[in-house]
């Protein structure tokens, strides 16, 4: 076994995965990915032990199935530095309105999955006195607009319980990061009308992600416009913030 | 449908865009009309697919490394940025570079680009072993020197339109640090410039600048700037081996308006920037890879300088012989004119790989010009003193050359044809620039 820090990430097929995955191989952490599919993270492995001559790990990992959690943690060949959840699925608004299966999908991608294997991985790490839990989360939950509020809804939830995972372990050598990406040119994204301003590209958020860890930031704005933009989402009025359809 | 344009922003053209996510879905992409895109730095409309464009920048993942040879296998989509800061520090860099770390290694290929380097150890294809190429007609084939070695020649420098390039296996070069010891000499006219070149063949890099609007006694006055990687026993105590790449900070926020480079404007900069230049001259002095390969990329789109319209680059090529009263005559025209840019650049070049490369041994020239007025007869105009030279221009760099002009200075052309015809019968893959300079009309 090698000395160097190790970082899982949960979600790891994603464009935001990768990135985040090879900040930190390129930092010297071993890295270990975890989705749905082992096979199609082959390419992956491979890319970041071919440009960083780091560990790579692979994990089946399906945040909608629960039940799997305690094995999953428990399977690991070592319990890690870091855990990143990425996971996360934005679902279509318009068919959550009336389709309650995929609603609740939505809610479950965001936040019970994430959430509980945080707080499991949480329960471990407090158990060792350390350890960093990072949750990508997003701007959509500092307030629910019209056009995508389940999603919203979950990821103001998946916000609050890192808030409070936070407060707990505070004293306690643990570290809990709130990340909030904004917009990220991403494969969830492609075809959507955005901001190029307020865009980023995935790199930007993995860079983002393992600043925070290593300066042990609370809660992350990948791009600095978004806490402004938020801040100014959050303090309308409800009177006036009902009726804007955005 | 999106409007796409290349470096130049010269033509802007409509085009479907596409980021595929597999390789598969890569092949379920091509339809007729075709041409893979990796980061658009073809100046003109080399990437511009005449239906469908076809994104390959998501595909930049290394599939092996053997840190004992170099010898890599990755992603066509991977940027030479990428590369050269993930394998510089591990002791690799590319054999060939060209002036902007911005572009994708499918694109390096498929351009066949050339460095300062390119007078002693040829163009970036001569380093790639194999290339895994998705044809038009839909099969995906390995292509080497010695496999299907036809669609590898014509690969190299075939501008994307032998397929799609998915992957390629390429050599590294070892180097000990990310320094270049640089030497500048001063040339107080064209013909020094000249020598000043022809003396520098033996060094690895070389490259000039010159002073496209000085007249009279200062005709042809330039800046040579040799280079060699310097070894470990170079450095100064406690400097890093390897300098890290600043990304592109400020950038040009703005179209700045055509107004702002004028005869005045790049006479005063060429003035400044020839002193400075002469200041250094006979020394020599360390620089970080990153400035001295990739001088421009320090300005994030610079390309916005030109203004709106955007510009033309014309890069030619002129045989050794007879070079030196061809680039006279194309110098004394830029010179009367006088709206050239400040970047003009003069080099050697040695024997291309590619069936359609550019490079072929004699001197390149590269002048950007603002697209206004009468530019483009002016560059008719350049171009029959590079035809009637034997010279040609440069497809990455090119968006408005006649079929006559590209016809004389690509001789290959009918055998390229033939391979392109063979690996592509239906012909799907076509760009803006094939429509314009190679299909059949």
């Amino acid at each position: 076994m090698t000395s160097r820090k190790s970082a899982i990430v949960l979600g790891g097929s994603s464009d935001i995965g990768r990135a985040t995955a090879r900040a930190f191989a390129k930092a010297g952490y071993d890295v270990a990915l975890a989705g749905r599919d082992v096979a199609a993270l082959e390419p992956d492995a491979a890319d970041l032990r071919a440009r960083y001559n780091v560990e790579v790990g692979l994990h089946k990992f399906d945040v909608l199935d629960t039940a799997s959690f305690d094995g999953f943690v428990a399977g690991l060949p070592a319990l890690p530095d870091v855990v990143i959840s990425i996971v996360g699925l934005l679902g279509v608004q318009q068919t959550a309105e009336s389709d309650l299966a995929h609603a609740a999908t939505i809610m479950r991608s965001n936040y019970e999955g994430p959430s509980l294997i945080l707080g499991l991985f949480a329960e471990k790490f407090l158990a060792r006195g350390s350890g960093t839990l990072v949750g990508v989360s997003s701007v959509a939950g500092d307030r629910g607009r019209a056009s995508n509020y389940v999603y919203g809804s979950a990821k103001a939830g998946f916000s609050a319980f890192l808030s409070g995972l936070r407060a707990r372990a505070s004293s306690s050598g643990v570290h809990v990061v709130t990340v909030k990406p904004g917009f990220v040119r991403t494969k969830m994204t492609e075809g959507m009308k955005l901001i190029g301003p307020l865009t980023v590209e995935a790199p930007v958020v993995g860079d983002a992600i393992l600043a925070a860890v290593e300066k042990k930031t609370d809660v992350v704005y990948v791009s600095a416009k978004w806490r402004l933009v938020m801040l100014i989402i959050k303090t309308l009025p409800e009177a006036v913030f009902k009726k804007l359809k955005f | 449908m999106t409007l796409v344009s290349g470096w130049g922003r010269f033509p802007v053209v409509d085009s479907d865009v596409l980021r595929p996510r597999s390789f598969a879905a890569v092949g379920e992409a091509v339809e007729a009309g075709t041409i893979a895109r990796g980061n658009g730095r073809a100046y003109g409309d080399a990437a511009i697919g005449t239906v469908r464009t076809v994104t390959m920048t998501g595909f930049d993942r290394v599939r092996s490394f053997d840190p004992a040879t170099g010898r890599i296998r990755l992603e066509a989509g991977m940027l030479l940025a990428d590369l050269v800061e993930t394998f510089g520090p591990r002791g690799f860099l590319p054999f060939v570079v060209p002036g902007t770390r911005f572009v994708s290694i499918g694109g390096a290929i498929a351009a066949d680009v050339h460095g300062k380097n390119h007078h002693c150890e040829g163009g970036f294809g001569r380093y790639v072993d194999s290339i895994l190429l998705r044809t038009g007609q839909g099969e995906v084939i390995e292509a080497s020197r010695e496999q299907n070695s036809d669609a590898f020649f014509a690969t190299i420098g075939g501008m994307g339109l032998t397929g799609i390039i998915l992957e390629a296996t390429m050599r590294l070069r070892p180097v000990e640090t990310g320094w270049i010891r640089e030497r500048v000499i001063c040339a107080s006219d064209l013909d020094a410039a000249m020598r000043a070149l022809d003396a520098g063949d033996s060094a690895t890099y070389s490259v000039a600048w010159i002073d496209c609007v000085a007249r009279g006694k200062d005709f042809g006055r330039s800046l040579i700037y040799l280079g060699e990687h310097a070894g470990k026993d170079e450095l100064t105590e406690g400097a890093a081996a390897f300098p890290v790449g600043k990304d592109p900070g400020l950038g040009v926020p703005v179209d700045l308006p055509a107004m702002t480079l004028n005869r005045y404007s790049i006479r005063a900069f060429n003035e400044m920037y020839y002193r400075m230049g002469a200041r250094r001259a006979g020394g020599s002095r360390l620089v970080s890879l990153y400035p001295y390969f990739f001088p421009l990329d320090s300005i994030a789109d610079w390309n916005r300088i030109y203004g709106r319209r955007g510009f033309l680059q014309h890069q030619c090529v002129i045989p050794e012989a007879g070079a030196r009263a061809v680039l006279g005559d194309i110098l004394e025209r830029v010179a009367l004119r006088g709206d050239a840019s400040f970047l003009a650049v003069l080099k050697k070049l040695g024997q291309g790989d590619g069936i359609l490369s550019f490079p072929l041994p004699g001197y390149t020239l590269a002048l950007d010009f603002p697209v206004q007025g009468d530019i483009l007869n002016f560059l008719d105009e350049i171009d029959r003193f590079v035809v009637a030279a034997g010279g040609r221009l440069y497809l990455a760099k090119d968006a408005r050359q006649s079929r006559a002009t590209f016809a004389a200075g690509y001789p290959a052309l009918q055998r390229f044809n033939a391979i392109r015809k063979s690996l592509d019968p239906a012909g799907n893959i076509r760009s803006k620039l094939s429509q314009r300079l190679f299909d059949e009309v």
